[in-house]
């Protein structure tokens, strides 16, 4: 039994984490009023780019790293597209999120199932050796380490800086933040962008963290449970961490449950991260409407009211 | 007060939007620790001229000087930077941050303010000060209005204004909420901050400032006068203008018709005793009762957003009441839908047209059946497309609307067309209940001569007529009687013959 709670938590990052980092930069990018439905393509291209560069160049580092700017730069396009244009936000983002899985799935063809030295996970001496909770958090690679230090830092940003003030303000009520003198346009595209960047990340962890090859369709979904997980954590980064290791666990517990014989049907199985999903919204929605925490101004394009 | 050079001049300044002049050479000046008095109807120019000021719109023509130097303001923070500072009736306040956050949220340029702490203090000073509490870490959506208009201005005063433009500070304050912000008025100017009050009420004019412009459509008509020479009369009366100006250009007449007063007419609308709230919770009518017999207009004026706009949206079914009775040609109308209404004969002429009765998408022919549509008088299932035309082509006809083709678009409508549009679609023989809300916004003399013959030909068909506006010589060219309504009240009925000085005393509150 500790050899299957071992190995279950010891894989939950694995699932987690693509999650996670989604998941807050989406929850940056609607703090700043902007709906960004395209998380699922932004993480495909990251994963695509990111296992072709491994491949090609035998450096994950580099890979992970093209990613990011994978990720920010088709951002960029669909914050040109919402906020500059002032295109409707949820169109764009679908068609953001089609060239983002039309481009993995082209360019990433040659190298569809190859497999490469991917990110190592860094072994902390001894501390690895804790019963139960050793290997979660002591035999992980650095880009977990990282996610948490993401989130961290993400929460004092949007909580206890100027500059994340900006951000709240902007998605709460961009008109009173414009008269005072807040760029509203500024905030939203780098929003947008560093939101795309963790996209990135997250799809390059996919690929170069957690299998080691490139497949097609390999997100497979997961940039929906991370929009629907913005939804869950209430529009904070460090709750959307904490659900994104809660999904994670969920789903880690799948394969575990196949491998030592528990008799449940696969697709049925497969199924329970979407349907986790559908009940944390109905939650949400029926709790959360008498708070109302999310951005007042989500989705909402700006327009000035001025007419000189 | 006014001894000394002046701190803030406005001269010769001219504004206009497309081809509506709204300022035609407008004059301003503002001493050093005054409180100074803008008033004007609505439409007069007030708001235009203070966003020129602070940079939200720039001026055509005109020079802006402080303290004698020439002062150039391209956007908002130009302004700010050089001190003047605006509390608008909807305030500038994120709900969703405490008030320290929303300070350093504008503290760009305020180098002194960038930390939560001095940011805080700043707040807290600025209320002592002036004499007000606050909590600056309170959540700003918290608040109530009263308290988040000192929030508003605290945080003006904390950046730094020293000339502080107040928009009607006290239309949404209670009477004793009112006085200790007028109080606090007073005391920003003793310690040599100079304020620009915009106000609808004589007597806080009266009361507590010491000069008064008056604007009158665009222009100034009193500049600078010392509020101890005036009376409440004197400043209503330049305010309204000497009235009665005919709008009967090209033989068109809009002169009153002989009063229509219906003694023992059958009230076809009677509203009693009704009351009901504003989107954000806060009583809009209060024991509001009307009513409105067969064959009369009943005017009903006051100046904007004092229940007007809820009145008529509850009268057409898409505002619910919290008590009281509407009776619409004797039937209880309250638990209609708009559509039971209109079979009861009510029609709407909305004050903003194109929001709430046009499809400016739809052709113009569609627009003219579409209440036909609705009862299914062009076929219950397939629609009998050229019947549609045919009649859409006859009324162009019969009310002269410039421009249209049946299959034109909508949108592409002058105002005053687009009003004929309505009027032709509303005006029909299923009408017993005509109500208009400021039907001739926007439009030129022309179009509202031509708006106002359509609506006395309503009254005289024997519909009976409730007129919401603004505008006082329109109440005044067509009423049979005339009802004023202020903070959601009734204040007083006048025959059809008032002046406009009573009308103006009722909507500013003296009896």
């Amino acid at each position: 039994m500790e050899q299957f709670i071992t190995s279950w938590l010891g894989s939950t990052p694995a699932f987690a984490i693509p999650l996670a980092l989604a998941s807050m930069g989406l929850v940056l990018c609607e703090r700043a009023g902007v709906l960004n439905m395209g998380a699922e393509g932004y993480m495909a291209l990251g994963a695509m780019t990111a296992a072709v560069l491994t491949l090609t160049l035998g450096n994950p580092a580099i890979g992970i790293a093209a990613a990011v700017l994978a990720g920010a730069a088709l951002a960029l396009i669909f914050g040109f597209a919402v906020v500059i244009m002032r295109c409707e936000q949820i169109l764009a983002g679908l068609a953001t999120m089609a060239v983002g899985l039309g481009i993995a799935g082209v360019v990433g063809r040659p190298y569809v199932h190859k497999s490469f030295e991917g990110l190592q996970p860094l072994d902390i001496p001894l501390l690895d050796q804790i019963p139960l909770l050793g290997r979660l958090l002591f035999n992980q690679d650095i880009l977990v380490y990282l996610t948490v230090l993401i989130g961290v830092g993400l929460w004092f940003l949007l909580e206890r800086t100027r500059a994340g003030l900006k951000i709240r303000a902007v998605g709460e009520d961009p008109a009173s933040a414009d008269v005072a003198g807040v760029q509203v346009q500024l905030q939203q595209l780098m929003a947008i962008t560093a939101s795309g960047a963790l996209c990135g990340l997250a799809g390059a962890y996919l690929s170069v963290a957690s299998s080691s090859v490139w497949v097609d369709n390999m997100v497979a979904g997961r940039g929906w449970i991370a929009l629907a997980l913005v939804v869950f954590a209430r529009w904070d980064p460090l709750k959307a961490l904490a659900g994104a290791f809660l999904f994670g666990a969920i789903e880690a517990l799948l394969p575990r449950l196949q491998a030592i014989g528990v008799p449940a049907p696969i697709y049925l199985m497969n199924m329970l991260p979407y349907l986790f999903t559908i009940a944390v919204l109905l939650i949400a929605a029926w709790s959360g409407t008498k708070k109302g925490v999310e951005p007042a101004a989500l989705g909402k394009p700006y327009v000035r009211q001025d007419r000189h | 007060m006014s001894q000394g050079s002046p701190l803030l001049t406005l001269s010769a300044i001219d504004k206009s939007f497309d081809i509506h002049r709204v300022l035609n050479s407008v004059s301003f000046e503002l001493a050093r620790g005054e409180v100074h008095a803008l008033l004007g109807e609505n439409g007069a120019g007030k708001s235009t001229l203070m966003n020129i000021l602070i940079g939200v719109y720039s001026a055509d023509a005109g020079k802006l000087e402080l303290e004698g130097k020439p002062l150039k303001i391209g956007k908002p923070s130009d302004s700010a930077r050089q001190g003047i500072g605006m509390v608008h009736q909807h305030f500038r306040l994120v709900d969703r941050l405490t008030l320290t956050e929303n300070l350093l949220l504008a503290a760009d340029d305020h180098p002194q303010l960038k930390s939560r702490a001095a940011a805080r203090e700043a707040l807290l000073n600025t209320a002592k000060e002036i004499g007000f509490t606050l909590n600056p870490d309170c959540q700003v959506g918290e608040l109530s209005v009263a308290e988040k208009q000192r929030a508003e201005i605290c945080k003006v005063l904390a950046l730094g204004a020293r000339i502080l433009i107040l928009d009607e500070p006290t239309a949404v304050l209670t009477d004793s909420e009112a006085s200790s912000m007028l109080a606090a008025i007073r005391r920003m100017a003793e310690s040599g901050r100079s304020i620009i009050l915009i106000t609808h009420k004589l007597r806080e004019v009266v009361g507590f400032s010491h000069r008064v412009t008056i604007m009158r459509r665009g222009e100034t008509v009193a500049a600078g006068l010392d509020t101890s020479d005036l009376s409440i009369e004197k400043i209503s009366s330049l305010m309204m203008g000497s009235s009665s100006t005919s709008l009967s250009p090209d033989g068109i007449d809009s002169k009153k018709a002989p009063s229509n007063v219906q003694e023992h007419g059958p009230d076809l609308l009677a509203i009693s005793h009704l009351n009901a709230r504003r989107d954000d919770g806060a009583p809009a009518l209060t024991d509001v009762s009307l009513r409105v017999r067969a064959g009369e207009i009943l005017g009903l004026a006051g100046v904007g957003g004092n229940g007007q706009h809820e009145l008529t949206e509850l009268l057409s079914g898409i505002r619910s009441a919290s008590s009281g009775s509407v009776m619409i040609d004797g039937a209880d109308a309250l638990g209609l839908s708009p559509r039971q209404r209109r079979k009861l004969g009510l029609r709407v002429i909305p004050a903003d047209r194109m929001a709430s009765a046009l499809v400016s998408d739809l052709s113009i022919a569609a627009n003219l059946s579409l209440t036909s549509v609705v009862s299914g008088r062009f076929g219950r299932l397939w629609l009998n497309r050229r019947r549609m035309q045919r009649e859409a082509q006859a009324s162009i006809e019969q009310h002269e609307i410039a421009g249209a083709r049946p299959s034109g678009r909508m949108g592409l409508l002058s105002g005053g067309n687009a009003q004929k549009v309505l009027l032709a679609r509303e005006i029909d023989s299923g009408m017993k209940l005509l109500l208009a809300h400021s039907p001739t916004r926007g439009l030129d003399i022309r179009a509202s001569a031509l708006v106002h013959q359509r609506l006395r030909e309503a009254a005289a068909k024997g519909a009976a007529c409730l007129l919401v506006s603004e505008d006082v010589e329109e109440i005044m060219a067509l009423s049979d009687r005339i009802c004023v309504i202020s903070a959601g009240k009734i204040m007083g009925e006048l025959p059809g013959d008032a002046s406009a000085a009573d009308i103006g005393r009722l909507i500013l509150g003296h009896e």
